[in-house]
């Protein structure tokens, strides 16, 4: 039991739950799950196709934060795959040809790689401070992603680029098969590797793992390769969904949403230890209470107030102030409880 | 040159620390007069290209249309200067701009509504100085929770935008003292230099002032100086959020109303001109000065774009890359060991 609760992931696992368990309770079609057509609708599975691009851009935000790093630029990374990706499709007299959908993703995903490589490059080898290297393109991203659309919207029409997002595989939707296989792949590659365990160690002591023989360089850079890498596949997920190249909106703030997805999972922003599983569940809880806010009845635009009051109760809970007074008065209830026996520890 | 009075016995010794100090400070110096190089560049490439853009009205209009901005990058400049980051800024004014607008509507007098204002931005700080502080909570997520509140609460005082017909707010934009020759200043520019001024005085000759650069030198050598540094901690996020009061009230008077979408992105620009004004994300260095020649570069290169015709996606863009400038340059002049914000 004692090794349960101290898991890393015990806590998020909880408050995840307990957020599924209030909304199933106060509105009883939250939990229910329609078949139709061989195809499952309900409020969870609006929740498991929605959070994909998220889950993406959190396991990226993940293996960057893990090398004491942060990655500011997906959103606008975001922005540029899906400008590019739609300014393809748009641009070809067949947007339903498979060729040109692959060129699309093909295009709108290399781009952002070259983005990501560029912030790696920065961070890793000019050794410029995450936050102000993914600044730059934070700021930068979305004037090219302008540039590109021309500084329209774009939308197309193309059945098979639909289906990326609207489409159902086996009963769920598509969307959670990229997150399915992106959170396979992450965790196949750094949990079935050294890799995971080499990221930590640079995220621990940068140094000290250069000394003991880490390449931290190429470490650091590929995770913010990797960031890039699925932040251009999350576009795709995103534009795919509206059939439109926001250029503005599209994965606005999406960055602070993958950092506190991060952050609720457990992973520390100090970097080192890092936690897959905690920033799925992550995920899933910030997704769960955007849908609870609108159940709510709360304007979209107030939302904001509500994940910055899970927020505030999260890092409080987690803070030492609190656990050491908590501890305190668990102490003292006990003392008095049992005033023969005398408090030792 | 309080040393020499300290210590008049031994002048060699002190001519050689006020000189290697004086050498530092210089040092520091550096990437202010880079910026200031770069906007007199600007100026002088905009003039011999477009051949009257180096003119009066357009000089004074910069003030006045960056107001909001130099306000805002002075308040982030103590929050930086002492290693930390505020993001909530862009949504402080927002929300202090809706709070003073709507407290304007409910027919609170003038000067009582600005004091909401302010109050409402202060706590807004508290909460992120009380985070950062006592629940060790990184700055960059503590302000974030602030960003989200003010926001959300933004939208909570009114989903749309709220007119004002107060006439002494309105007086703040629409009165333009003329100082001939085509200057002018508007009373919202005047409100701008006094917030520089004072900063830029109480960061030089105060004993907080002091204080904020001793953190972000060195936090813990600070603490065992015996310098405040849990107040002073928790007193920058809170002047940052005073000041996003202050651009708040200078931005519904721009505007002429307060409109809860104000200010997206805001905190971006500001981090971008102070860091552009040669203040270093680490903490210790910087200038409000700097950051004031920071915010004119960037309302310049808006200027030029919107000469030049071009869209203003270039804006974002070049501001981008000067950043990229600036901090590979700060990363050559100032050879400091990388610390994480």
């Amino acid at each position: 039991m004692r090794n349960i609760v101290k898991h890393s992931v015990f806590w998020p696992v909880v408050a995840l739950v307990a957020l599924l368990v209030i909304n199933t309770l106060v509105r009883p079609t939250f939990a229910r799950i329609v078949i139709q057509d061989g195809e499952l609708y309900g409020t969870l599975i609006e929740i498991l196709r929605n959070s994909a691009p998220l889950m993406l851009v959190a396991l990226g935000m993940t293996i960057v934060i893990a090398t004491r790093g942060i990655d500011l630029s997906v959103g606008a990374m975001m922005a540029v795959s899906g400008s590019v990706a739609l300014t393809i499709i748009d641009s070809s007299p067949t947007p339903e040809a498979p060729h040109i959908i692959a060129l699309a993703i093909g295009g709108g995903v290399l781009v952002t790689l070259v983005f990501g490589t560029w912030n790696g490059f920065l961070v890793a080898v000019l050794g410029i401070q995450p936050i102000i290297a993914t600044l730059v393109l934070m700021l930068a991203g979305r004037g090219i992603a302008l540039l590109i659309t021309g500084g329209f919207t774009t939308t197309v029409i193309s059945a098979p680029y639909k289906f990326m997002s609207q489409g159902y595989v086996l009963g769920f939707p598509f969307a959670f098969f990229v997150s399915i296989a992106a959170v396979t792949i992450v965790v196949l590659i750094q949990r079935r590797t050294a890799l995971g365990m080499l990221t930590e160690a640079v995220g621990i002591n940068p140094e000290a793992s250069r000394l003991a023989g880490v390449r931290s360089r190429g470490i650091i850079w590929g995770a913010y390769a990797a960031s890039g890498l699925l932040a251009g596949f999350a576009g795709i997920l995103y534009s795919s969904n509206i059939m439109a190249a926001d250029a503005n909106a599209a994965g606005n703030l999406i960055e602070l949403d993958a950092i506190l997805a991060v952050v609720l999972g457990g992973t520390s922003l100090m970097g080192g230890k890092f936690s897959i599983a905690g920033t799925v569940i992550g995920v899933f809880t910030i997704q769960t209470l955007r849908s609870t806010i609108v159940f709510l009845g709360v304007p979209p635009p107030v939302s904001p107030v509500f994940l910055a009051g899970v927020v505030i109760v999260v890092v409080a809970v987690r803070s030492q102030l609190v656990r050491q007074t908590a501890a305190r008065w668990f102490a003292s209830a006990r003392s008095v409880a049992r005033p023969n026996s005398k408090v030792t520890s | 040159m309080t040393d020499l009075k300290a210590a008049p016995k031994r002048p060699i010794d002190s001519v050689g620390t006020a000189l290697h100090t004086f050498r530092s400070r210089h040092a520091s110096w550096i990437p202010v007069f880079a910026a200031l190089l770069i906007l007199v560049a600007m100026f002088v490439g905009a003039q011999a290209y477009f051949g009257r853009f180096f003119s009066p009205g357009l000089i004074s209009a910069l003030l006045l249309d960056n107001a909001f901005l130099l306000v805002l990058a002075v308040g982030m400049t103590f929050v930086i200067l002492t290693g930390g980051i505020d993001l909530s800024v862009g949504s402080v004014m927002a929300f202090t701009g809706m709070v003073g607008a709507s407290a304007l509507n409910s027919g609170l007098p003038t000067g009582a509504a600005i004091i909401v204002m302010l109050v409402a931005g202060a706590l807004i700080g508290l909460l992120i100085g009380v985070l950062v502080h006592y629940f060790d909570v990184q700055p960059f997520i503590a302000s974030l929770v602030g960003m989200f509140l003010a926001r959300g609460l933004a939208y909570l005082v009114d989903l749309r935008s709220i007119k004002i017909a107060d006439e002494a707010i309105l007086w703040l934009q629409g009165n333009r003292i003329r100082l001939g020759a085509g200057w002018y200043i508007t009373p919202t520019g005047i409100l701008a230099i006094v917030v520089i001024i004072v900063a830029a005085l109480v960061l030089q000759f105060t004993r907080f002032g002091r204080t904020v650069y001793a953190i972000g030198g060195n936090e813990n050598s600070a603490r065992l100086m015996g310098l405040p540094v849990v107040r002073t901690k928790i007193l920058v996020y809170v002047i940052s959020s005073i000041c996003g009061g202050i651009a708040g009230l200078i931005l519904i008077a721009y505007q002429g109303a307060g409109y809860p979408l104000n200010g997206m992105g805001a905190e971006l620009d500001t981090i971008a001109a102070v860091v552009i004004g040669g203040t270093l994300l680490t903490g210790g260095t910087g200038y409000v000065l700097g950051s004031t020649i920071g915010v004119f570069v960037y309302g310049t290169i808006a200027a030029v774009i919107s000469f030049l015709g071009a869209e203003q996606s270039w804006k974002r863009i070049i501001v981008g890359a000067l950043l990229l400038i600036f901090v590979v340059v700060q990363r050559v002049i100032v050879t400091r060991p990388a610390r994480r914000s």
